[in-house]
């Protein structure tokens, strides 16, 4: 066996680990699940390279930024990296981001020929909002369909949503998402405290939930269409390329390094064609 | 003119095409080619594998192309066609007011075409408009407020340059007001499809109606709040529409939305051709039906009369289209081309 080999592999995987807790903030979904990770490389000195795209050469160039910087500062956290570099690929403003978060600029800094200026922290503290309600839905719709009532979901705390198991779907994919918010947030902590209420702390009344519902409903309608556009758009975008790199037997490495969990143009089951890289034409 | 499986015939209006070159012989620079290939990629996401087209087509075609597919294969007795000039990124424009109506007078009766301008043009842009009155009698426009021009990054419905432009609108009679404000497909700080500029407009201007394209989508619940106050905001089912293909509970739910909140007199069918043809859209749009839970939960239902209403009657009340009379020139127009 080739130990220096194995620890190569080890520390990739540590890396994409890492990167599967990066999410698209306009989606609330990884961003390795959702494929946009496309090559991750480890070399001697602690120095990790990380390409990543985008579904669309004109997507926001905010949420971008935003994706490199946590990319960054995910990688960054662990011991053994000295550095961490994410490059954008095929992107309008690739060239600016990518300086950008490696000089440790600000959005409005790197952006400046391209945007008014500004901070993106409104932008992410919104974001962060969406991802709480749509997290927040799944979770009280899954109480429904598993018999609780209103009055039940509205009182739970903490301790009795801990215990409660949800097989396999979405919302067994959501439950520590959510509360990993409602910790972070400190809106609920203890396991005496509710584990049902607003973004900004309010308690949800048993009257008002089916209004309050029907809000957050909304907010997963537009995350859903982003989120399955986006999906579909860079499956079509990387359709050929997906499957020359992804076929051994063509002699191309693997695109994936392990996200482990199908990247899009895999689970949708594309077919292997040749394609042409949009950088080789741009 | 459609005819559903039960042999009734339903009046269509598509409300959102195009006719443009976004070849490469026409592309100015990378961002023109990027610009289409992501239309391209739209294409190919949202239609069933059997309605792809090649690249090549994809990128131009011809009049009798969009004719076959709108009108003798598809369902369609009328279209309107939009003009989106991008002419940072075309040579030529991708498609233009000369473009489209070059094409469109070529097949008398079948379409509306709609006119464009920007009012960061200033003075300009009122002797445009002026000139498309004038020369191509309009009643329509569609605008795209996220549009680079030199150093700005887009503008507002609500900037007073825009108002200048919507009060010669107003006097000219081009009334039917087409916002883009759907899926960001330029980079912006801000977001520069945010609805709420329409809010202010739409009051202010009570003689124009508000077409919002693709439905405000991903801000459907800002825009839904808005068309509810304003009764002169219309909601366009382009982008939309497609996910009945592949997400049948997802169009589900966003169409029981609009029509709670803005209800079946106020949604347009729109195929958004040439990123979509519209015979499969409309076939799958009549035999649609909305789950009983939704129906239940919102206390709406998508009845044949809905139907009729989006797929054209609403349009031809905007674009004061008499149906009956339609009917019978496009009948007559039938009988003189099966004669000749």
């Amino acid at each position: 066996m080739n130990a220096p080999f194995l620890q190569h592999d080890l520390k990739t995987s540590e890396v994409w680990d890492r990167l599967a807790l990066v999410t698209d903030p306009e989606l609330d979904e990884s961003v390795t699940e959702l494929g946009f990770i496309e090559l991750v490389t480890v070399d001697d000195t602690g120095g990790v390279d990380i390409v990543f795209r985008l579904p669309t050469y004109w997507c926001s160039a905010n949420f971008a930024f935003l994706m490199a910087d946590d990319m960054r500062r995910a990688v960054a956290s662990l011991p053994w990296v000295r550095e961490a570099r994410p490059q954008l690929r095929d992107h309008m403003v690739a060239a600016e981001i990518n300086r950008g978060v490696s000089e440790g600029r600000s959005f409005g800094d790197a952006l400046k020929d391209f945007a008014s200026g500004g901070s993106l922290d409104e932008v992410r503290e919104k974001f962060r909002r969406k991802a709480f309600e749509r997290r927040q839905e799944t979770m009280m719709l899954a109480l429904r369909e598993a018999g609780h009532d209103d009055q039940a979901i509205c009182r739970m705390n903490l301790e009795t949503y801990d215990e409660i198991e949800f097989g396999s779907g979405e919302a067994a994919r959501q439950k520590s998402r959510y509360r990993e918010v409602l910790v972070e947030r400190r809106l609920a902590e203890l396991p005496g405290d509710a584990a049902f209420v607003t973004y900004d702390g309010h308690p949800i009344e048993r009257y008002e939930l089916a209004q309050y519902l029907r809000r957050l409903r909304g907010v997963r309608i537009n995350m859903e269409f982003n989120s399955s556009l986006c999906r579909g758009l860079l499956a079509a975008r990387y359709r050929g390329l997906e499957g020359d790199r992804a076929d051994p037997a063509a002699g191309g490495a693997p695109a994936c390094g392990g996200c482990g969990s199908g990247c899009a143009a895999r689970s949708a089951g594309l077919p292997v064609t040749s394609g042409k890289h949009p950088a080789a034409i741009a | 003119m459609y005819k559903t499986p039960t042999g009734e015939e339903v009046f269509v209006i598509d409300g959102h095409t195009h006719f443009w070159d976004g070849s490469p012989a026409n592309q100015l620079n990378v961002h023109g080619k990027q610009f289409i290939d992501c239309f391209y990629a739209y294409h190919t996401s949202l239609s069933p594998p059997d309605k792809l087209w090649p690249k090549e087509q994809f990128e131009k075609y011809s009049a009798e192309q969009m004719y076959r597919d709108l009108f003798v294969d598809g369902p369609d007795d009328m279209a309107i066609v939009q003009s989106t000039y991008l002419t940072e990124f075309y040579k030529n424009g991708f498609n233009t007011i000369d473009r489209n109506a070059e094409m469109a007078k070529r097949y008398k009766d079948r379409f509306i075409v709609n006119g464009a301008f920007d009012p960061r043009d200033g003075e300009r842009a009122l002797e445009y408009i002026h000139y498309m009155k004038e020369t191509f009698g309009i009643k329509g426009v569609k605008l795209y407020t996220a549009e680079w021009k030199g150093d700005s990054r887009g503008w507002k419905l609500t900037d007073p340059n825009a108002y200048r432009c919507f009060e010669l609108c107003e006097k000219l009679g081009i009334k039917n007001i087409h916002v883009h404000k759907g899926p960001t497909i330029i980079p912006l700080d801000k977001d520069a499809f945010d609805v709420h500029d329409v809010d202010h407009a739409a009051t202010d201007f009570q003689g124009l109606n508000f077409i919002i394209e693709h439905c405000g989508l991903p801000r459907l619940d800002d825009f839904c709040w808005i068309a509810v106050q304003e009764t002169n905001v219309y909601g366009g089912l382009a982008v939309a529409l497609p996910f009945i293909h592949g997400r049948p509970r997802y169009f589900a739910e966003v169409i029981s939305e609009l029509l709670f909140w803005v209800g079946e007199d106020k949604i347009l069918f729109g195929s958004d051709y040439a990123i979509w043809t519209p015979r499969w859209l409309v076939e799958k749009f009549w035999n649609f039906e909305l789950p009983d839970d939704l129906k239940q939960e919102h206390g709406v239902d998508l009845t044949p009369q809905a139907k009729r209403k989006i797929l054209g009657l609403n349009a031809a009340r905007l674009y004061d289209v008499d149906v009956e009379a339609q009917k019978a020139k496009l009948k007559k127009g039938a009988y003189a081309s099966a004669a000749g």
